[in-house]
């Protein structure tokens, strides 16, 4: 076990109630340590989106308190649950989109977009227009675009739910890949939300399991050393915590009084 | 696209007007059907080809009229749609009044127009306004409303200017939506220039070609009045496919709308 880092991101007894009190929220103390990937695991509705808004900065909590670090007042990169690119413009012109709007001239812009292309395998695709992608590539692309700014703070919204199981293998493996420590930098720490055991359990070093209305019911550490990749998938080890991770979250659906 | 396809897509519409047009020349021809009533096609254009100079001029009245109200209606419709989509007030405040002179059909408002500008000319004008607006303001409002949330989102997260999100987020996306607009208001503003004439009821040299129909129909030269009304169609016919066009070019190859045509 690595020393605990220092934390990153902290909520402390946050709610968030939206109008028509409506609580999507009712009571989340969860602390993210520098470095740490942590999916946030629940039937929908429980809030895990919600969560994902208020540490990104774009929604505030209706009580409680929100830390941040000064690291991670950093934009970070935030991946939605569709790919979220702009239908009119080329692959390239998406992923360079948050560098454009920093006010970066096109030639500084151009070797960093070309690396984040490279680095989830859309080389090819640079000029080609979002609907001529597949789902996956569609992604793929979305991931560039969050990775071209190399965010030290990843926030993924269910991004990979809508795809084949093959292709959400495949880029399980490149966002780990992408948040692992490289050349001197340190790991970037990511939280994940998610609805699938197995997805959580590959990518995560913890799994919170939430349930509604919008609490953390469990939180499970997955002790399985960096790099995983699909021969993790085989082991004892990620069964047995597939199957502790589904107990817990069936005991979050059943334990909550209807 | 392919070749057959290519000739499909001209070839199909214009061998089905071909066809009409024979028809109409045959039945007029073997019904002995008298030119007041309904003039064959040849003679329609002959009667065109013979008044080409007067009709040229009425005719070139009407386009300049209705691309003016047009480029009005675009201008207007944009700035009020943007006005609206900025503020839930505003659109509350002035809704009722776009809502009221879209139903209020136009031939109704027409002399009304005519007697507070106290102009043919000006009465045209706004008559062909009115009616290209709204679509404008509708489809455009419609565009700007239906940004992709998670867009709006990431440009908040990067902290976008205001002018950045306008202009690589809201007018690009409000695109397709402000074209459909226009497509629509292109045909209006020629239908509401032309209503807009027979309201004004201006006689004389400077006038359009809805006023040479109303002339024709007067003095009873029926082949005239159709070689007017052709005018006419083809004029509205051109702006449908240059307002297409125009859609294509801009928007061809990501929108939905324009796959494949």
């Amino acid at each position: 076990m690595p020393p605990p880092a220092a934390p990153l991101l902290q909520l402390a007894h946050v709610r968030r109630e939206f109008p028509g009190a409506r609580v999507a929220l009712a009571d989340v103390s969860l602390t993210i340590a520098d470095g740490e990937f942590v999916s946030l695991l629940g039937a929908s509705g429980c809030g895990k989106s919600t969560v994902l808004r208020l540490l990104s900065g774009l929604d505030t909590p209706t009580s409680g308190t929100i830390t941040r670090a000064t690291q991670a007042d950093a934009i970070p990169g935030y991946v939605f649950q569709d790919a979220a690119l702009m239908p009119w413009a080329s692959v390239r012109r998406n992923v360079e989109l948050p560098l454009m709007l920093r006010g970066e001239r096109p030639a500084s812009m151009k070797p960093r977009v070309d690396a984040a292309l490279h680095a989830v395998g859309l080389d090819d695709s640079a000029d080609a227009v979002p609907r001529e992608l597949s789902g996956g590539m569609r992604m793929r692309a979305s991931l560039a675009r969050a990775l071209v700014t190399s965010p030290r703070l990843w926030l993924l919204d269910e991004p990979f739910g809508a795809l084949d199981e093959i292709t959400r293998f495949a880029l399980n493996q490149t966002l780990l890949s992408l948040c692992q420590p490289q050349d001197g930098t340190p790991a970037a720490t990511a939280v994940f939300v998610t609805h699938s055991v197995y997805e959580a359990v590959f990518l995560s070093q913890r799994v919170v399991v939430m349930a509604r209305p919008g609490r953390v019911v469990e939180e499970i550490a997955i002790d399985a050393p960096y790099p995983r990749d699909a021969a993790f998938r085989a082991t004892p080890q990620f069964a047995s915590l597939c199957a502790s991770v589904s107990d817990a979250l069936q005991r979050a659906s059943t334990g909550v009084p209807a | 696209m392919t070749r057959a396809g290519a000739l499909a897509r001209v070839g199909v519409p214009t061998g089905s007007v071909l066809a009409f047009l024979a028809a109409w020349e045959i039945a007029v021809r073997a019904l002995h059907i008298p030119a007041y009533l309904l003039p064959a096609p040849s003679l329609i254009a002959t009667t065109l080809a013979d008044n080409f100079g007067s009709l040229a001029a009425s005719w070139w009245f009407t386009v300049r009229i209705t691309l003016v109200a047009l480029a009005l209606a675009m201008a207007g419709g944009v700035l009020i749609a943007t006005l609206f989509a900025l503020s839930r007030h505003a659109e509350r405040a002035l809704a009722p009044f776009a809502v009221v002179l879209q139903v209020t059909p136009i031939v109704a408002i027409a002399p009304l127009i005519m007697i507070l500008t106290d102009s043919p000319l000006a009465t045209v004008v706004v008559c062909a306004w009115l009616v290209a607006f709204f679509p404008i303001l509708a489809n455009t409002l419609t565009g700007l409303r239906s940004v992709d949330q998670n867009l709006r989102d990431l440009f908040t997260l990067q902290r976008a200017g205001r002018w950045q999100t306008l202009r690589h987020l809201l007018v690009p996306a409000a695109l397709p939506s402000f074209m459909t607009g226009l497509r629509i208001a292109g045909g209006l503003a020629l239908i509401g220039e032309v209503g807009g004439e027979f309201a004004a009821g201006a006689a004389g040299r400077d006038t359009g070609l809805a006023s040479r129909i109303l002339e024709s129909a007067f003095r009873t030269e029926i082949p005239k009045m159709f070689a007017a009304l052709t005018l006419v169609a083809l004029t509205g016919v051109a702006l449908y496919l240059c307002t297409g066009a125009l859609s294509r070019a801009l928007l061809g190859r990501w929108h939905e709308s324009e796959r494949g045509g």
